[in-house]
């Protein structure tokens, strides 16, 4: 799906991401994860083209990412960020259908797809006319998810979609989420600092230190056989205290 | 209901546009300096012109001597009255002028003719109290070099005029420091009342008589003599010889007594100035001419309509201009510090600097580019006052508008771009909306000041709501002062009112709601 290829990101001479390749695997969840300032949100960023790399090429497709054709090719990934980085002076419905409004689809259309959404998202059809100023945290994030899956793109980037919430609401989303996940067969790209998340997401975990990938692999493989003393360090420091929350592994 | 609303709001500043906008025949125009005397010559001027039957209008209170010789030669106006001392001292300082003959050679070389004297002269002098002059002995102005500590004022014009303050003090070696401008009428409220010793005279001024003034003696002999008479453009005289015999008429017939009485029933007695001049003209010359005294509810409608004209325009003018370059600033550093230090520069020159300071290349423009005479361009009246206007309400739209922009949280500006929407439409559907609220509070700012600086338009001419402020300085006449500082308060208010409406209905409902 995605190929990345010695990409490296500077910002004024300053690391953020060492030359890197990866791939990204189709139907798959792929989660970067790491400690704050490692790249993780660098690398996604990337992807999505919001950030051109300093050096190196990302290919979606087949199709190498440039000015031209980013345009184009977003239309083709859905991407939602902490907080949902919803347009509060438009509401949920005019958020969710912005872009397919824009691209002038039908009427029709647009309120069939909405209605698909609503479901899978379990999102209040009462909601829909509300600002995203009236919505609770959690319904704001089913609004994102429901806005980047509007044109039903290939690709779903998630950059900390659960980090902005409550431990409850963030308990219930998650199984919802990874419900959807399955129920959409699109690839997933979702990046997090919490390894619970991360485990109980992923197919793919990619764990990023100071601009560099450490390790890719499933937990298991992160567990049983570390790349390096890292790994398991930041395994075991993660562990303790939540590894009732870890979940199914 | 919403874009009902918004048409509404359109339509009403459209309506008080078309509804101010001046449809006039241009005639010829009589100028008057800001002073009584010159507005009643020239009404009674304009009064005879149009009894020729030729279209005539007195365009009153333009200025000082400055203004008016330039629109005089400028052509912006015809006719004005003029004082040969002024000529000499002031107008053609430069050329040395000494004679009658002198003076009418280098007018024509300009383009004007100086009719012969009216008859009267109104000199300037120094006037005291008579009581404190007689309680310290002062009868001659030679004599005040013994009271340093006397406190002078005079009018700001005699403070730089070649023959007015600094000429008299080196004449006479006066020694006094407290000396500063000031307005002419109010220098006498503040002599009668004893706040002040000293002021300057002008011999034709009612209120000598009526505060009981002593009037010092020009011993040294410095003041010139000041004979007033009619200037006009020569090129009346080919086109219009029935105007130029007509205001003729005036050479030799109003002597100073004359001229006293009728300062002092415009001044004293509150008579307007086209009646006093109607009157003289029956009473002297049987000439009858029916005026149109303007009621007090005619006056205020024409105040609003030239109030509303110079705010309207320049505020059209102005979101025009200062939306795109809030938005450029807003694009980068740099070129955002260099629009808001230039539009921040304007807001640092004083507002009564600034419109004089336009006055001159606007007539020079006008002077030379035909089109922009056409389009009425000029370096009187409306032109300096609404470009002046305009500068003055560009900052805080230029602000507003590059602050609205910046602080849109990135993350939505990442939001938008991430959804693939190109970059007019994240303008148009994510930007401009989100910053529409601090926008639209620049451009309330920019209205409000906008209403209140206009006011000082009148300074050169412009009219508006500053017009009754200034005459009512000018005859004393509290009635006439609220007659502009109500409405123009009143207008601020109504201004107010209109854009919380347009917030409500321009401002995106999500935004008035906090999480």
């Amino acid at each position: 799906m995605f190929r990345l290829h010695d990409v490296s990101k500077f910002y004024d001479g300053k690391v953020a991401l060492r030359p890197t390749s990866l791939d990204i695997a189709a139907a798959q969840t792929t989660v970067l994860i790491g400690p704050s300032g490692c790249g993780k949100s660098t690398l996604l960023r990337l992807m999505v083209g919001l950030l051109t790399p300093s050096g190196g090429e990302i290919v979606f497709e087949g199709q190498q990412l440039n000015a031209t054709n980013i345009l184009q090719l977003r239309h083709r990934m859905g991407y939602v960020i902490q907080d949902g980085g919803l347009f509060p002076h438009l509401t949920a419905r005019a958020n969710a259908t912005l872009m397919a409004r824009h691209l002038r689809w039908p009427k029709k259309k647009i309120g069939d797809r909405l209605a698909e959404l609503t479901n899978l998202t379990h999102f209040p059809a009462d909601g829909l006319d509300r600002y995203p100023g009236q919505l609770s945290g959690g319904q704001r994030q089913r609004v994102s998810l429901m806005r980047a899956l509007f044109l039903d793109p290939d690709v779903l980037l998630l950059d900390e979609p659960l980090g902005a919430l409550d431990p409850l609401i963030r308990a219930e989303l998650q199984t919802e989420l990874r419900e959807i996940f399955r129920n959409v067969q699109k690839t997933v790209v979702m990046v997090t600092h919490d390894l619970a998340e991360a485990v109980y997401f992923a197919d793919t975990i990619v764990l990023l230190r100071d601009g560099v990938i450490v390790q890719v692999g499933t937990f298991r493989e992160l567990a049983e056989s570390p790349a390096d003393p890292f790994v398991t360090q930041f395994i075991q420091a993660q562990r303790g205290p939540q590894q009732n929350a870890m979940g199914p592994t | 209901m919403r874009k009902m609303t918004i048409i509404l709001l359109l339509a009403l500043p459209l309506g008080v546009t078309i509804w101010a906008a001046r449809f006039e025949t241009r005639g010829l125009s009589v100028g008057s300096k800001k002073f009584t005397e010159s507005v009643i010559l020239s009404e009674l001027l304009a009064q005879l012109v149009q009894n020729t039957g030729q279209p005539c209008t007195h365009r009153a209170e333009l200025g000082g001597t400055q203004i008016l010789w330039r629109a005089l030669r400028l052509g912006e106006i015809d006719i004005y009255p003029e004082y040969t001392g002024t000529l000499r001292e002031e107008v053609l300082r430069e050329s040395d002028v000494e004679s009658i003959d002198d003076i009418r050679a280098k007018l024509s070389e300009f383009g004007l003719r100086m009719s012969e004297p009216l008859g009267f002269e109104n000199n300037y002098a120094f006037g005291m109290n008579k009581k404190r002059a007689a309680e310290l002995g002062i009868r001659k102005i030679s004599d005040l070099r013994r009271y340093p500590e006397l406190i002078f004022r005079f009018n700001n014009e005699f403070m730089e005029r070649g023959d007015g303050w600094p000429a008299v003090r080196k004449h006479y070696q006066l020694p006094q420091r407290n000396v500063r401008g000031i307005d002419h009428d109010v220098a006498y409220r503040l002599l009668a009342a004893g706040e002040i010793d000293l002021m300057e005279l002008y011999t034709t001024d009612a209120e000598i008589a009526y505060y009981d003034l002593a009037v010092l003696e020009d011993d040294l002999g410095h003041f010139p003599r000041y004979a007033a008479a009619i200037l006009y453009r020569a090129a009346l005289e080919r086109t219009h010889p029935g105007v130029v015999r007509a205001i003729r008429q005036l050479e030799r017939r109003i002597d100073a007594t004359s001229m006293i009485a009728l300062n002092g029933r415009a001044k004293l007695e509150r008579v307007p100035e086209p009646q006093v001049a109607a009157d003289y003209l029956s009473e002297n010359f049987d000439i009858h001419v029916t005026i149109d005294i303007e009621t007090k509810t005619e006056k205020l409608v024409r105040f609003t309509r030239e109030h509303l004209r110079l705010v309207v325009k320049s505020l059209i003018a102005a979101v025009l201009v200062a939306v795109p370059l809030g938005v450029l600033a807003a694009k980068t550093r740099t070129l955002g510090q260099t629009i808001l230090s230039a539009v921040g520069i304007v807001q640092t020159i004083p507002s009564l600097a600034l419109l004089v300071l336009l006055v001159q290349p606007l007539s020079w423009s006008a002077e030379q580019f035909s089109a922009l005479r056409a389009i009425g361009v000029s370096g009187l009246g409306e032109w300096p006052a609404m470009i002046a206007l305009f500068l003055y309400s560009l900052l805080p739209i230029v602000r507003n508008t590059a602050s609205g922009l910046q602080n849109i949280p990135p993350q939505l500006r990442e939001s938008a771009r991430a959804l693939g929407l190109p970059r007019f439409a994240r303008w148009r559907l994510i930007e401009l909306p989100l910053a529409s609220p601090t926008i639209l509070a620049g451009i309330k700012t920019a209205t409000v000041i906008n209403i209140g600086f206009a006011t000082l338009g009148a300074l050169i001419g412009a009219g508006g709501y500053g017009e009754p402020i200034l005459t009512g300085i000018r005859l004393d006449d509290y009635g006439l002062i609220l007659l502009g500082a109500i409405p123009a308060a009143a207008l601020a208010l109504i201004a107010q009112v209109y854009f919380e409406i347009a917030e409500r209905v321009v401002v995106p409902r999500g935004l008035c709601i906090r999480s």
